[in-house]
């Protein structure tokens, strides 16, 4: 038998190579190029693109920092970055708490059996997530905030809490013993894990004789009880701070400025329409027959929950709800039209602006929500493998 | 036989116990089903009691519409001042230059109207040849607009760039958006699930680069560091910026709708189109893609919401699209003080469109799935 021989541009691999060699020579021969004729371009305007500008002393102020002292004519640009990073940390991590609860409320709102509350929800969910973040946390902050909220003097109280035109004041712990404050959540964490093995050792009890204890209000008496003891026991290693009313504002114990608690205000409400969507989505995803199922075994209401609905729904309503996790933070970029100090106001405008090293500045602002964004998809693969289905 | 059966006569049927039909019983079941159902509705109307009537008193019984000029607002402050989006509106919708021109305004309402006529049959089930309209709004329609709107050919005077605004620029940035995302996500995602592992590595650095990024930042990036990018000489202009950088933000979201309308494709329509012989390109064009597209066309909707949303992000970057618009005329001399309207006529405006697509994007998904995958 005679071996019939291709004809060397149609053999499938050698094409297929050859395709994706040009290929990768044409994208880096663009990024090259692209890269050489902006440091060029920068050089013609006088910039000269290095890292240099670090350690310089930044010209304009920073008004909020809780987390770094910012001094001006002493911080350097390096340091705004990373005020201007916790700054979009905090917001987000603020959003996440609040969006989380509010977001699973309206979602079991919309799915209550009561017509009125199931269509209150839905008004809700149509209305926030229908119209754009940023001209909501402009309407927030310009048009309701700044126009209704009392000031100072006349603060609208709630709790410790007070809030008026200039922000929220919030009740602050403080650390007033250092030693004795490191024991005291040492023991709190000790708590925590004692509960999490006393756990574990019910399960397998109740696997092996059927017998069930209420594993989770014995953890929760034992995490506050002991916490509540330890912490008079050591003299009470915490305080609170609590904000007082001063001249023109309140001072002490936590501060949230009114840009910081509009956009916290405009980011809960419109990504928590997102999240009661999944929600729905996810307690709508339950076959009837698994409730049926659960109820002819004999399980109660509270089991039922705990043991079939849950695990099923929290298996749909988690990955997209991680996913709105981080387009809230990504969605935080837009503090930049209310004047909170994140990192792309403070540092890819307000820092691009007084330097010009575009390169270096927007490089780093991307790499930062890379690094978000890799992070989230991180653990959305790691709860994907855990929670998967196995066996099919 | 018949003299020893019974015969059976059917009685009518006794109706319903009172309580279990009609608007009562409704209402019983709904609303007042158990305790904790009488405690919500009860919280709820109390609710609605505070803050309905307050405001409907305010936006509609109260509000003003009368008149050009503040004094009519001014006088009755406890209604709304629609004067104000009245007397704007031409602003509002349809930007500075066209405002100001009142003979020339033909022409934003033109392609507006145009839009809508391309629009509506397509959303309508029985239209016939859905294909070649979905053709001509995405190839020809685009030159009209820029024919029409931005003028320079027969004898249509030119309108600058810098001085289009209003819902008319959001809508060009949203459609140029769509228009150029298009090929260049399916481009993105047949590479995404290339045989090439190059090919597919920088396809996922692409994709993943862009979604991982806020959209402001690479509005900043657009507009600071685009011209760096080129030699000295070559100009855009802050609208021509902005289009390219949502071009390439929203390609990489098109990917991923595509992308998922791929997976659902069964294999064997590949392998059945490569067993007949067809090649590559063959087997993408004709085979697999016109089931994918059909498939992904309620998540590509989805993304252009979100794309529809995310244009007024270009306010920012200072251009005078709809919502920088509505805040600039509230915040003008003539009309200080009245921010509440502008921002709710801007939230309107964009709620009617938001809304109507993604109703449509739901209605297909659900005349999509014809194997009811969903219930």
């Amino acid at each position: 038998m005679k071996k019939t021989s291709i004809p060397l541009h149609r053999n499938p691999k050698l094409r297929s190579l050859a395709v994706q060699v040009s290929l990768l020579f044409l994208v880096f021969y663009a990024l090259f190029s692209l890269y050489s004729t902006t440091v060029s371009n920068l050089e013609d305007r006088g910039i000269k693109t290095s890292i240099g500008f670090f350690d310089e002393i930044a010209p304009f102020k920073v008004g909020y920092s809780p987390f770094l002292d910012f001094k001006l004519g002493e911080t350097t640009y390096i340091e705004v970055f990373f005020i201007g990073v916790m700054n979009t940390l905090l917001v987000a991590i603020l959003g996440i708490i609040a969006a989380t609860f509010l977001g699973f409320f309206i979602g079991i709102l919309r799915t209550s059996n009561n017509w009125i509350a199931s269509k209150f929800a839905l008004v809700f969910v149509e209305t926030f997530r229908n119209m754009p973040l940023l001209l909501q946390i402009m309407f927030w902050n310009f048009a309701i905030f700044l126009a209704f909220l009392p000031p100072p003097k006349k603060s609208i109280e709630m709790g410790l809490f007070y809030l008026n035109s200039r922000g929220l004041h919030t009740p602050l712990p403080v650390i007033e013993d250092n030693i004795l404050s490191f024991i005291w959540f040492g023991i709190i964490i000790a708590t925590i894990i004692g509960a999490f093995i006393f756990a574990k050792r019910a399960k397998n009890n109740f696997e092996r004789t059927g017998k069930s204890v209420p594993v989770f209000y014995y953890s929760l008496i034992a995490i506050f009880g002991i916490g509540f003891l330890s912490f008079f026991a050591l003299g009470k290693p915490l305080g609170v701070e609590i904000p007082v009313l001063g001249k023109f504002n309140f001072k002490g114990g936590g501060q949230l400025p009114l840009p910081l608690f509009s956009l916290w205000f405009a980011l809960t409400v419109y990504t928590s329409a997102f999240i009661a969507e999944n929600v729905r989505a996810g307690i709508s995803s339950i076959s009837k027959g698994q409730i049926e199922a659960a109820r002819s075994i004999g399980l109660s209401r509270a089991q039922m929950v705990r043991m079939v609905i849950l695990p099923q729904a929290l298996r749909v309503v988690i990955p997209p709800t991680i996913s709105q996790y981080l387009n809230l933070t990504k969605n935080s970029s837009l503090a930049i039209a209310v004047g909170f100090e994140e990192v792309v106001a403070v540092w890819a405008n307000i820092s691009l602006n007084q330097t010009g090293q575009a390169l270096i500045i927007i490089a780093m602002t991307i790499i930062f929500y890379e690094c978000c964004s890799l992070l989230t998809s991180f653990i959305l693969n790691m709860y994907n493998k855990r929670v998967q289905i196995a066996g099919r | 036989m018949s003299e020893n059966s019974t015969n059976f006569i059917k009685i009518p049927d006794r109706e319903p116990p009172i309580n279990s039909i009609g608007w009562l019983a409704w209402i019983r079941h709904n609303l007042f089903g158990s305790t904790t159902n009488t405690i919500i509705t009860v919280l709820f109307f109390y609710f609605f009691y505070l803050y309905i009537p307050p405001f409907v008193d305010w936006a509609i019984l109260n509000a003003n519409i009368s008149g050009s000029d503040r004094s009519v607002c001014d006088a009755n402050k406890a209604g709304a001042c629609w004067t104000f989006i009245k007397v704007r509106l031409d602003q509002l919708l349809f930007g500075l230059y066209f405002a100001t021109n009142p003979e020339e305004i033909w022409r934003p309402i033109f392609v507006f109207a145009l839009f809508g006529m391309l629009v509506v049959p397509l959303v309508i089930d029985s239209t016939p040849h859905k294909k070649w309209l979905l053709m001509i709004l995405l190839t020809i329609y685009p030159v009209i607009f820029i024919a029409v709107v931005y003028g320079g050919v027969f004898g249509i005077p030119v309108s600058d760039t810098g001085q289009w605004g209003g819902l008319l620029l959001t809508f060009a940035l949203a459609f140029v958006g769509i228009v150029l995302a298009l090929p260049l996500g399916i481009l993105l995602a047949l590479g995404r699930r290339s045989e090439m592992p190059i090919v597919r590595a920088l396809s996922i650095t692409y994709i993943e680069f862009w979604r991982g990024t806020p959209l402001i930042t690479i509005l900043f990036m657009a507009s600071v560091m685009l011209p760096l990018f080129f030699p000295s000489g070559v100009e855009f202009d802050k609208v021509v910026r902005a289009m390219i950088g949502i071009t390439l933000f929203q390609s990489a979201y098109t990917a991923e709708a595509v992308r998922g309308g791929l997976q659902a494709i069964d294999k064997g329509q590949n392998e059945a189109s490569m067993a007949l012989g067809m090649g590559y390109w063959r087997r993408t064009m004709l085979i697999v893609l016109p089931q994918a597209l059909k498939i992904s066309i309620p998540s590509i909707v989805n993304t252009f919401i979100a794309l529809f949303k995310d244009t007024s992000l270009v306010s920012i970057i200072g251009l005078l699209d709809l919502l920088k618009m509505s805040q600039n005329a509230s915040r003008s001399l003539d009309w200080n003080g009245y921010d509440i309207e502008g921002y709710l006529f801007a939230g309107f405006v964009f709620w009617i469109f938001c809304f109507g697509m993604s109703s449509y994007s739901q209605k297909l998904e659900q005349k999509l799935d014809t194997d009811r995958r969903s219930e």
